[in-house]
């Protein structure tokens, strides 16, 4: 297995070894770019988006195993299909978000199976639900890094317009503000992320990262900026803290991540709840204004 | 036929239906619906519920078309338009996401985003603008606060102040003053009010709760269906209907008339 130019880099245990190390960058990069999208997909209401998607994506990879195509490119095409799909029911209001989410991801998996089910060749998928970040490669990591970027580079300059169509749809367009073009596109990245982030880390990873740590962030932070960067400091400290617990008592290493990203978030419900109940309590002993 | 020389900001025509119609099925909802708000001009779009006031607010916004007949704002259709933020909107505060994560200068923020194109970074200038739109509606001190700890009054200001943040040329309501304390209301009258006078701006307010700026209106136009009045506020009195006296059952009123 290969590593990126010098590595394994001299850095403390667990993360000495080049397997650690690759481990590590994708992780981290996944942790910091997921929530980025994941922060307008949990305001939109649509949380389950990328674990959704990324079950269709899987029946994409069914389907390329019967249809003799690449299982990634297969997969991409099923994902964006069904994200554009979902983004459609959704604006034309035939559907609330989540029973969109719903309406597409039965009909996806139902179609995965049955194609599934007529092929020959017997592929384990659990890689890809489960993923395995332990293995991956560097050039799995150049390519986590390249859609990191794209992320980044996409919120950047759409953010504030995201956040305009966020509070109020309608205002957003008579403000000339591409509204329907921006959903659209925010379909297509959350697709595009969750299949090329799917095969190197797993589904449950990159699903849960673009919603956990947003739960968390938005517990505590004020203000749009501080919750965007507050989740992607809450996905990247899961990633680094999840893969040092796998290490020291040799657990999975996705599996570990999701588990701190949850555990975070329990921990900043009883900060946000204990600050909540003295803010009452400040009030109620000052008294009647 | 009058002819328009050059730009005359007391009868510049900023926004004009031409004979509307619109129905959802074969339910009518607008019927031949004509109208022009003039620069300086404060007006306000009245009527019952139901009697298609949203409808046409969509579709005066260029959200909605016309089943017949054409919009116009500043002198062409509403898709038309390169300047958008010439046109401020302030939606029905129960439209806004109630549990978004962001500050109240967050939120003014986005009205800086037609002018100055939504893609592009925030600049010194709608820093200031932003500054002075919290200003005008008193929120300053609350500027850090997340949106939703606001009280209905207070989102409500928010909101102006976003519409007010890109400096607009015709500024148009939505149900406004629904549920809105005094304070709020006055602080909300006076902006308005400064927006015409100082900036002969037009603004286009609607609602069915007038009460709050009966003194101030230039206009009334009733709907309902159709325009069934259309003059300044003491016309509408020798009808019978007053907006400072039947503040509270306008609705009630404004039924009657036909």
């Amino acid at each position: 297995m290969g590593g990126l130019p010098g590595m394994p880099w001299a850095l403390p245990w667990p993360f000495d070894r080049t397997y650690m190390q690759l481990a590590l960058l994708a992780a981290v990069v996944v942790g910091a770019a997921a929530p980025l999208i994941g922060v307008f997909l949990v305001q939109k209401g649509m949380s389950l988006m990328g674990d959704g998607i990324g079950h269709v994506a899987v029946a994409g990879i069914g389907a390329s195993l019967l249809l003799n195509t690449s299982p990634t490119w297969t997969a991409l095409v099923v994902a964006v299909a069904a994200a554009l799909v979902i983004e459609f029911l959704r604006a034309r209001g035939n559907a609330t978000g989540d029973l969109a989410l719903a309406l597409v991801f039965y009909g996806g998996i139902a179609a995965g199976v049955v194609l599934a089910g007529r092929s020959t060749t017997n592929t384990n998928l659990q890689p890809y639900l489960f993923g395995s970040i332990l293995t991956a490669t560097a050039a799995d990591v150049w390519t986590v890094l390249a859609l990191g970027a794209v992320i980044v580079v996409a919120v950047a300059i759409t953010g504030r317009a995201l956040l305009a169509v966020l509070l109020d749809e309608d205002s957003a367009r008579v403000a000339g503000i591409p509204a329907r073009a921006l959903n659209v596109m925010l379909a297509v990245l959350t697709a595009v992320t969750v299949v090329m982030a799917m095969r190197i880390v797993g589904v449950l990873l990159i699903a849960a990262l673009m919603v956990l740590p947003v739960a968390t962030s938005r517990l505590v932070a004020r203000s749009f900026r501080t919750t965007l960067l507050g989740a992607v400091g809450v996905g990247v400290a899961s990633s680094v803290l999840g893969l040092f617990a796998a290490r020291q008592w040799a657990l999975a290493a996705g599996g570990t991540i999701v588990l701190v990203a949850a555990a975070l978030f329990a921990l900043a419900s009883i900060v946000a709840g204990a600050r909540r109940a003295g803010a009452q309590a400040d009030s109620i002993l000052a008294g009647p204004h | 036929m009058r002819i328009m020389l050059k730009y005359d900001p007391g009868t510049a025509t900023v926004l004009a239906a031409h004979d509307v119609s619109f129905a959802y099925g074969t339910e009518v909802v607008l019927e031949h619906v004509n109208l022009a708000v003039r620069a300086g001009e404060f007006a306000a779009l009245a009527g019952p519920n139901g009697a298609g006031k949203s409808t046409l607010l969509r579709i005066l916004l260029g959200l909605l078309a016309p089943r017949s007949g054409s919009v116009e704002v500043f002198g062409v259709g509403p898709h038309e338009l390169r300047d958008r933020w010439r046109v401020g909107y302030v939606p029905q505060r129960p439209r806004i996401a109630p549990d978004l994560p962001a500050t109240v200068e967050e939120v003014v923020a986005t009205g800086r985003l037609a002018k100055r194109g939504w893609w592009r970074r925030r600049r010194a200038d709608d820093r200031d603008a932003v500054e002075h739109a919290l200003h005008s509606v008193a929120l300053t001190d609350h500027r850090r606060k997340r949106l939703s700890e606001l009280s209905g009054g207070q989102q409500q200001r928010a909101l102006i102040a976003r519409a007010l943040a890109a400096d607009p040329e015709l500024l148009v309501l939505d149900e406004p003053i629904a549920g809105v304390d005094v304070d709020s209301q006055r602080l909300f009258r006076d902006s308005l009010v400064h927006l015409v006078q100082q900036h002969q701006a037009a603004v286009l307010l609607v609602s069915h709760e007038l009460g709050a700026v009966a003194d101030d209106l230039d206009r009334v136009i009733v709907l309902k269906h159709r325009v069934v009045f259309d003059g300044p506020p003491a016309e509408l009195a020798a009808t019978g209907v007053s907006l400072g006296v039947h503040r509270d059952d306008l609705p009630l009123w404004l039924e009657e008339l036909s």
